[in-house]
């Protein structure tokens, strides 16, 4: 099931339990995956704000400061810098409850290339005070998520990669929204990743595993505020850190790893996109271009723990 | 003839100076330029309880132009929301009263303003949220004319107008000033009205934004646009700096301001007629 599918079907849950929920557009209603859930809400609980983000994120402010909870969504880039001054005052300084769902992030945006590739989201966002950014894995994190998140009474961006992903999860998984989930415990090295690159570095510890690098793989869904006790214990425990994620290393899973471990003599190398724009393209053409690939994520393992 | 409402205004004109003033420096063209329509709303038009300032279905005032904070507070204050003595301590360190409002500082503030344009686009789903409720509140919102520059306002007037919010009230402290020059030299926005038509407003033309009988004659208009379908924009013809000849005469200078306690006393004894 894509993300874009379940992630449409727990709004649908929440807006229909509560008619305070309601959902804000930007023309991209089929691209998010809601769009049929207008035959029940448009009008009442979802709006079409047309192609004005900005426009929407302030009514979205205003929504709430009435007592509604307002998700708003787009893709990845104008849910992020295109709305950057929206979201900081508008929304985080207003104290405002706000769903914010960014849709493509990263190199996911595929065909729509450079323009609508945010590698800098996180970035943009992650300096904005009291702003929670949060990125799931699988669908049964994300559906796990969606009631938390609606309840979460603060500002949330949520980077949602819209197609299928393999599932990481078991289905009885239990969801805390500011820790992280630990998915294999290792010895030798502690490799933090977000996002839809997750499953790459669980395939990828596997074979280190035969190599003889044995590691620490967890997921940091909460890119802000990040747990840090978690990514202390492991780092410590390991001795070195891998950080992998489908964004810039700066500003990133990358940046907020290393600021948890700025007092700590510890190695931590990244895989990441190394500070550049994208490019059109699919998926394994771009992973290769990018450097996000299994086998980037084994090569740069090892040289983490050679510097140990 | 509105009497007790130009007292009321004459006195939030002082405290603003007072204020302002006791600082030394401030927002005074703008704040000087909207105390008639602050009266009008606070002392005549608004459904509001100060003393149950969060009162469900109250009418709001979002101050879109948020640099017009002083103002707003000294509206409060002569209203009773807070004690008036609380306006001397406007933009000190640990203040409730910052410079551009607050809601989460501020009794009686309804949304934080001060990156211009979002103010509107906030007001648009405070009026959005009323109609879902259906409480019959009228949200009233006031937007600069240099504000009126931001592309956003556009984006909340398109908006506004295609989901019938007629139970939106919004003015423009029509001034003609902005920071660095006459708004017409700055980047023209005339002709105004003929603007607000087109995106599909009421459009009411106030010649003297300044004058209470005028303004309360607009606001009572503007009502009756509720069921029309339309939101509502009032234009009002303002002086920046309303009210004292020497700020009056600084023209674009008078945005913010250096304003001495002194200046501010002589100023309100001017006004007050004991000079």
């Amino acid at each position: 099931m894509e993300m874009r599918a379940i992630y449409a079907e727990c709004l649908d849950r929440l807006m229909a339990q509560d008619k305070h929920v309601v959902l804000l557009d930007a023309d991209l209603a089929k691209a998010s995956g809601t769009i049929k859930l207008r035959e029940k809400y448009y009008g009442t609980q979802i709006f079409d704000c047309g192609v004005a983000e900005q426009n929407m994120a302030s009514i979205a402010a205003g929504l709430s400061s009435y007592g509604f909870k307002p998700w708003i969504e787009s893709f990845t880039p104008f849910a992020s810098r295109r709305i950057c001054d929206q979201i900081a005052i508008s929304i985080a300084y207003a104290k405002q409850n706000v769903k914010i769902v960014g849709t493509d992030p990263g190199i996911s945006a595929e065909l729509n290339g450079g323009t609508h590739m945010s590698m800098e989201d996180i970035g943009v966002l992650r300096s904005i005070p009291e702003l929670v950014i949060f990125e799931p894995v699988d669908g049964v994190q994300l559906r796990a998520a969606m009631p938390v998140l609606n309840d979460y009474p603060g500002a949330v961006y949520v980077r949602l990669f819209r197609k299928e992903l393999p599932d990481v999860f078991p289905a009885d998984y239990k969801f805390d929204l500011f820790k992280a989930d630990v998915l294999k415990e290792g010895r030798d090295l502690s490799i933090f990743v977000s996002g839809m690159l997750t499953k790459d570095v669980l395939d990828a510890a596997e074979t280190l595993e035969k190599d003889g690098v044995s590691c620490d793989v967890i997921n940091i869904h909460t890119i802000k505020p990040i747990d840090r006790e978690a990514v202390l214990a492991s780092a410590k425990k390991t001795g070195a850190v891998l950080t992998v994620e489908n964004h810039n290393v700066i500003g990133g899973l990358h940046s907020a790893v290393l600021e948890a471990l700025a007092k700590e003599k510890i190695p931590v190398c990244a895989v990441g996109v190394m500070d550049r724009f994208g490019e059109v393209g699919k998926l394994p053409y771009l992973r290769e271009a990018i450097g996000l690939t299994k086998e980037n994520i084994i090569r740069t393992a090892k040289e983490a723990v050679t510097l140990k | 003839m509105k009497q007790n409402l130009k007292k009321i205004a004459l006195d939030i004109r002082c405290d603003v100076l007072t204020c302002i003033g006791h600082l030394g420096v401030g927002h005074i063209g703008g704040c000087l330029s909207v105390v008639e329509l602050l009266t009008v709303l606070y002392f005549e038009a608004m459904r509001i309880d100060p003393k149950d300032p969060k009162m469900a279905g109250r009418d709001r005032f979002i101050c879109s132009k948020g640099h017009a904070g002083p103002a707003v507070y000294a509206t409060l204050a002569n209203r009773g929301y807070f004690d008036k003595k609380e306006l001397l301590t406007l933009n000190r360190g640990g203040t409730n009263l910052p410079s551009h409002c607050d809601m989460n500082r501020t009794v009686g503030i309804d949304m934080t303003t001060g990156s211009l344009g979002q103010g509107f686009s906030c007001a648009v789903g405070v009026a959005l949220g009323s109609k879902l409720e259906q409480d019959c509140a009228t949200i009233y919102t006031l937007i600069g004319d240099g504000e009126s520059q931001e592309g956003q306002i556009w984006e909340a007037a398109m908006f506004a107008a295609s989901k019938q919010l007629d139970n939106l009230i919004a003015f423009t402290d029509y001034n003609k000033l902005q920071i660095d020059g006459t708004v017409e030299e700055v980047n023209g926005i005339a002709p105004l009205d003929e603007k607000w038509r087109a995106f599909g407003w009421n459009v009411i033309d106030v010649e003297d934004g300044n004058d209470i009988d005028e303004v309360s004659a607009a606001v009572e208009h503007a009502k009756l646009g509720k069921g029309s379908g339309r939101p509502t924009m009032v234009i009002l013809n303002t002086k920046k700096g309303c009210g004292v000849k020497w700020i009056e005469d600084l023209g674009a200078g008078n945005h913010n301001t250096n304003l001495s306690a002194e200046q501010a006393e002589a100023a309100i004894r001017e006004l007050r007629g004991e000079a």
